[in-house]
């Protein structure tokens, strides 16, 4: 997995709460065998109308927000199925970090898994990149995780977290920093694993 | 309904009380998996039962390729096929090549890495966490994972059962272990007794409708009270199978009395004396009477009803006596947005009575309620009615087994002298991922268990109910409240 220090981007504002993971990507499209190749249907019933076409509507559809690679949500984002095509569809598109209030607990660990960073943020901030996001398409926030911090040009310049949990956040943005691959790790206890069997 | 937060844990008074407080079941199961607890990082847990399908496998399989890495464990890792699989034509191929790929990769990877394999020709096939259970691969005091969200249904045996995504597949696929941040613990006590009509199906809902769709996040969820001690084993996992939609990825129920005799003889159970003995070890797992949790909520089974879900998640449900509600009458801004946007993909109006509301499908099926006893209690509703002219209807055993079982009980010629399909095992139109779909704009009334926009196929309607209320309405052409429904027989 490839390391995370700090990404600047393009906003991609998706103004709604529990956004599941039925509308990042579809069942239909869950059938490849590959990791790669979800991007193009990210979104893919709001981003097209029923003949194909792209919705002109769809935020994904529009100049400048179809280059984001931020993406700013609201309340418990990636709820519903387990399905880590969600998180390789939001990254095969280019996004790098997803900015909610709130993460559904599969969706934030498969983030976790693949290197895209689940920012969490309170409500208000949440609403103001939102209004600066769908007020001026290109609009860019800085997310540092080394520090901890979002800042936009505009003077905003908040901490975050990448889980509730205090001991979660440091443990999971110290993995991501690194790189670290959590099969690697675990491999390193295999001795423990070994002993566990033995006793059981 | 009445539900209340009666209380959260206060860690520090438990540690100044220099006395030790009873364990929960949760805690049992959990100490006794530990591999490894080093501080400020996840818990190293052993996986007793590793369930696999074909959705969430390919590229787990694919990691293990690529890093020269094997299955640790082929011996506690069963795989079957049931989210792509037609429901009807079982003796011709797989008309969608790529769900053929997806099915055939399953079956490749099965025989590379020697595990155990229910193919869509075996009759111990079917849905993942049906056949689970069925084979007495389920068992108390177990760590179960899955690469699917419902996993927590193998929580009603008592078992820890946690939904993976692929990566961590790989990862125990690996390692036979998980990495896991401890979640914290919740008690929701059903109490008092069910009224006819209402089934688990719609406690979970009710659960669901008062705590929210991420009420549960964090907690590990047990189930208690008398109404949980008085289901049987298919309605307790009705309701841990929709822990998930509240939020929580594990739901668990104590094993008592009703577990052990419904998992005697299964296939996988230990017999005759050593069932005895495993029995007195599954005995002591039930939470201790002086065991904390960190959140209890209570809930008076007197005050549950039927519920519909009228929108787009399924903490948008109220009782069938209700009607659609006015976005306005929501307190929060966002919340009042989600019923506006739900309203409009659902093409509803505010004030229509719930039981107005026409269907054009019914779709008896899916890990949630496909098990012997929801055929059961649908039969009995439908029996020497007709299906509406107006409604396709079709129900879709959970496994092979569950199916013969229903044909032996002559359930299937009930259903289809109705008017009902009587289909082949698989996780069917919950999800449109095989070729049951519903329509742009058909409305279906549902026992599975996501009303998400286009869940059951792009711009389908979904209403998630109980089997009974699911059955009713397909006769009707439109929902109705089971309860007058009966009484009207």
């Amino acid at each position: 997995m490839d390391s995370f220090n700090n990404h600047k981007g393009v906003v991609t504002p998706l103004d709604r709460s529990n956004v599941d993971t039925d509308q990042i990507i579809p069942a239909e499209y869950l059938k490849r065998v590959e990791r790669n190749g979800f991007g193009p249907f990210l979104f893919n019933d709001w981003r097209k109308l029923p003949d194909g076409k792209p919705n002109p509507d769809f935020i994904l559809n529009k100049s400048f927000y179809d280059i984001g690679t931020v993406l700013v949500s609201r309340r418990n984002f990636g709820s519903g199925s387990s399905r880590e095509h969600a998180v390789w569809a939001l990254m095969d598109h280019g996004f790098k970090a997803v900015v909610a209030s709130s993460f559904a607990e599969i969706f934030h660990k498969n983030s976790f898994e693949n290197g895209l960073l689940p920012v969490i943020l309170p409500d208000e901030h949440i609403s103001t990149i939102l209004d600066r996001a769908n007020a001026q398409p290109g609009y860019q926030l800085f997310i540092d995780l080394e520090n901890c911090e979002v800042s936009d040009d505009h003077g905003l310049h908040v901490p975050f977290v990448i889980h509730e949990d205090s001991s979660t956040h440091d443990f999971r943005r110290h993995t991501l920093m690194n790189g670290l691959d959590s099969i690697g790790l675990t491999l390193k206890q295999e001795n423990k694993i070994d002993q566990y069997e033995k006793n059981n | 309904m009445s539900l209340k937060t009666v209380g959260n844990r206060d860690l520090s008074k438990k540690e100044g009380q220099g006395k030790m407080a009873g364990k929960t079941m949760f805690d049992k199961i959990w100490d006794s998996h530990i591999v490894d607890d080093p501080t400020g990082e996840p818990t190293l847990l052993y996986v007793d039962l590793h369930l696999v399908h074909e959705v969430t496998s390919p590229q787990a399989f694919e990691g293990l390729r690529l890093a020269n890495r094997t299955v640790r464990r082929p011996d506690l890792t069963i795989a079957t096929v049931d989210h792509n699989v037609p429901t009807t034509d079982r003796d011709k191929p797989i008309a969608d090549p790529i769900s053929k790929q997806q099915i055939d990769t399953l079956a490749q990877n099965v025989e590379e890495f020697d595990i155990t394999f229910y193919g869509v020709h075996s009759p111990e096939q079917g849905i993942v966490h049906v056949i689970g259970p069925q084979q007495g691969y389920t068992q108390p005091g177990k760590i179960i994972v899955c690469g699917d969200s419902h996993t927590a249904t193998h929580g009603a045996f008592g078992a820890m059962a946690i939904p993976l995504g692929t990566s961590q597949v790989e990862h125990v696929l690996a390692t036979q272990c998980l990495l896991q941040e401890k979640p914290k613990t919740m008690e929701i006590r059903v109490n008092g007794e069910l009224s006819k009509g209402v089934s688990a199906k719609d406690v979970i809902l009710g659960i669901i409708g008062k705590i929210g769709v991420d009420g549960g996040t964090g907690y590990a969820i047990e189930y208690t009270g008398d109404v949980i001690k008085n289901l049987p084993m298919e309605g307790r996992m009705t309701i841990c199978n929709m822990s998930i939609e509240a939020g929580a990825r594990i739901g668990m129920i104590a094993p008592d009395e009703t577990t052990f005799e419904w998992l005697k003889n299964r296939p996988q159970v230990p017999k005759g004396d050593d069932f005895e003995a495993v029995t007195k070890e599954w005995e002591l797992l039930a939470s201790d009477s002086d065991a904390e949790y960190d959140e209890i909520v209570e809930i008076d089974a007197a005050e549950l009803e039927p519920y519909i879900t009228w929108g787009t998640n399924p903490g948008q449900v109220l009782s069938v006596k209700d009607s659609i509600p006015h976005p306005e009458s929501f307190s929060s801004a966002e919340e009042k947005e989600s019923a506006e946007r739900a309203l409009e993909y659902m093409a509803l109006e505010p004030e229509t009575q719930l039981t107005e509301i026409e269907i054009d499908r019914v779709f008896i099926g899916s890990c949630t309620n496909s098990r012997i006893t929801d055929l059961r209690d649908a039969a009995e509703i439908v029996k020497g009615y007709k299906v509406s002219p107006k409604v396709t209807a079709m129900v879709v055993p959970g496994s092979t087994l569950v199916k013969w079982q229903a044909e032996k009980e002559g359930l299937d010629q009930i259903f289809i002298d109705s008017g009902f399909e009587w289909r082949e095992a698989g996780c069917s139109m919950c999800l449109g991922m095989n070729p049951d779909i519903l329509e742009p704009h058909e409305r279906c009334a549902s026992t599975s268990n996501r009303n998400f926009e286009g869940r059951q196929g792009k711009d389908g309607r979904t209403h998630l109910v109980s089997p009974q209320m699911a059955a009713a309405a397909a006769i009707e052409g439109h929902f109705v409240d089971v309860r007058d429904w009966e009484a009207k027989i």
